[in-house]
């Protein structure tokens, strides 16, 4: 079985609207937003697809940075703004459609983004 | 000038299976605008890799969503492997597929009937889950369970299947093909189901693409793509087209499905008859490193899983991207413009399954 | 026009017999494979505590200086990974599912009465 090729550009955040303007006209469609937290930095990835080939975007972001919305070229993409603002508590701005942190309602604020401390669980008498 | 008022829907409705919020303005009767909200079953269950080790996170993958739980399976172990570039065996790619197909099949009949009784049409609604009961009583004969399969693992697969049970079950197929048919002609036919669901919801073909849907939503607009054309698991050596329809309204969508379960079905007996011998996993040992994006098609549509990991037992990240969460978007624009009554119809025909779309 | 596609499948079920069983008065179909509940052989257990450690949901807990064995049957999911590791094999996966509880009953204790054979003498094999 084959495994897909699926190159990865890391760009600056700068670069991110032109370069997602480029994909659009170029017929590509937005598969997903993810961000990751790794070493006390977000990844985020962009994932673009067309005729089954995969493209991703990386930007690098600091804790506490801010991040422009691609709702203005793709429409679908505040969908994925609004999960990364309610889990990491990363504000982006510029939603077409911004819930304001009410996406998910959970009882830790931005839950995703400390992490998990490994514990071992007592008897399981209960 | 007409007044608006905003009309919530859900999360508690009678035609809804999982909770989805909408609030819907509305302008005499016609929807104006629409404001999605979800998160009444988010479990978290991303965030629980970081606590169980790559082989045991299988469990977790299987149980974010009850009717498509083997395709997430399928998903995080392709996952793994390709980032430890794992070959698995032959017979364990085509046994796979099988029960991939067999997913799907269970998943159409849950969907088709499902649709049916949001229409008000019970009678088709039993008719549909009393033939999803013997694709189901396969599945349990093969796998042990029905519902949460629990028969994918990293390297392979956990049980065989002998010979003279795959011709079983592909007899009882043939059987149950008949009254498939049956089934679909009158989902396709009927007159008063085609007054309810030819012209509602249309989703224009240039829209589809632009706003992200994926699977039949997508199919249902015009275009051909179908994630089984990458040719992952044993895909690359069956021959099959997808299913287009050119409409872009609920009665494509849903004609979609009804023909896409015969197109299984023929999968089936073409898998299992080039199915080869030899056996059924291989032996994995170390520890994951590096990222790798998976991409498989879930019968609601194309699933995507990030995996991260950095060398230990444990991955670092687990991003899981279903169908359902990208849908939502074409799901606001289709019910602009649409009358009260029709809501229902149009939610279902996007085939819903927020249980996944949140983890 | 489709106006009577329906008729010939009503029809037919009027003349079946129900598609549905009368469960719990009927028992429900199981399989040789279905998986139902672990059942352990406490003659065999080692207590090595693999099968702690690799099930899912923690449901397992053995304490092997006081050679107990307990499971927590409302965490245990049927999984399957504790009777495929363990070295011995003696864990099984009965077919029948646990009857529903009103009131939580806590963790099943089974006492361990495995008994290690004594070492064989070797005196045929000595090393120079």
């Amino acid at each position: 079985m084959k495994y897909e090729e699926q190159p990865i550009t890391v760009i600056t955040i700068d670069e991110l609207l032109a370069r997602t303007t480029r994909f659009f006209q170029d017929g590509y469609r937005l598969v997903q937003i993810g961000c990751t937290k790794v070493d006390g930095k977000f990844e985020i990835n962009y994932s673009f697809d067309k005729d089954y080939r995969f493209e991703n975007l990386r930007i690098e972001l600091q804790e506490g940075g801010t991040l422009p919305s691609i709702s203005a070229v793709y429409f679908g993409a505040f969908i994925y703004e609004n999960e990364i603002h309610d889990l990491y508590g990363i504000s982006v701005t510029g939603m077409n459609i911004d819930f304001k942190g009410t996406l998910y309602r959970t009882t830790v604020k931005y839950p995703f983004s400390t992490d998990t401390k490994k514990e071992e669980d007592s008897c399981p008498g209960r | 000038m007409s007044r608006q008022i905003i009309i919530p829907f859900g999360p508690q409705h009678p035609v809804l299976p999982e909770p989805i919020h909408l609030d819907l303005v509305l302008e005499d009767e016609i929807v104006v605008d629409v404001i999605p909200s979800i998160g009444y079953v988010h479990r978290g269950l991303e965030k629980l890799v970081e606590r169980r080790e790559y082989t045991e996170y299988v469990y977790v993958a299987e149980r974010i969503c009850g009717i498509c739980s083997f395709v997430h399976g399928l998903a995080y172990c392709q996952g793994v492997e390709g980032m430890m570039k794992i070959e698995v065996p032959e017979r364990a790619l085509y046994l796979r597929t099988i029960w991939s197909e067999y997913s799907r099949l269970h998943s159409h009949l849950l969907t088709l009937g499902l649709f049916a009784d949001v229409l008000g049409f019970e009678n088709l609604f039993m008719n549909a889950w009393r033939l999803r009961e013997h694709i189901l009583d396969d599945m349990e004969a093969t796998t042990g369970g029905r519902v949460i399969q629990g028969s994918c693992k990293v390297g392979g697969v956990r049980r065989d299947i002998s010979s003279e049970k795959l011709d079983q079950m592909v007899s009882g197929l043939n059987e149950l093909e008949k009254e498939m048919k049956e089934l679909t002609e009158v989902f396709l036919r009927d007159s008063s189901i085609k007054s309810r669901l030819c012209g509602v919801g249309i989703l224009p073909k240039k829209e589809a693409y632009e706003y992200g849907a994926v699977g039949p939503t997508l199919r249902g607009s015009g275009w051909s793509i179908d994630a089984r054309k990458l040719g992952y698991a044993a895909f690359s050596k069956l021959n099959f087209e997808p299913v287009v329809e050119t409409q872009g309204d609920c009665y494509a969508r849903c004609a979609v499905r009804a023909k896409e379960m015969f197109v299984s079905i023929d999968l089936i007996r073409q898998a299992v008859q080039k199915i080869p011998d030899g056996s059924v996993e291989v032996k994995v040992t170390g520890a994951p490193d590096g990222e790798y994006f998976t991409r498989v098609e879930q019968p609601r549509g194309e699933l995507v899983h990030y995996l991260k990991g950095n060398g230990t037992k444990n991955l670092v990240r687990s991003r899981v991207r279903t169908p359902t969460f990208t849908n939502i978007p074409p799901l606001v624009a289709m019910l602009k413009g649409c009358e009260l009554a029709d809501v229902p119809v149009i939610v279902h025909s996007i085939d819903p399954c927020i249980g996944c779309a949140e983890r | 026009m489709g106006i009577f596609e329906m008729v010939g499948t009503v029809a037919r079920s009027v003349f079946r017999k129900p598609a549905t069983l009368m469960y719990p008065v009927k028992t429900a179909k199981i399989t040789p494979l279905s998986r139902g509940h672990v059942v352990i052989d406490v003659s065999r257990c080692i207590s090595c505590r693999i099968c702690q450690k690799k099930c899912p949901s923690q449901a397992i807990w053995v304490e092997p200086k006081e050679k107990t064995w307990q499971i927590n049957r409302l965490r245990c999911n049927v999984c399957n990974s504790c009777v495929e590791t363990c070295p011995v094999k003696c864990l099984t996966m009965d077919t029948h599912y646990i009857p529903p509880v009103t009131v939580r009953p806590g963790a099943e204790l089974f006492h361990i009465t495995y008994v290690k054979p004594p070492k064989p003498e070797n005196t045929a094999e000595k090393k120079d």
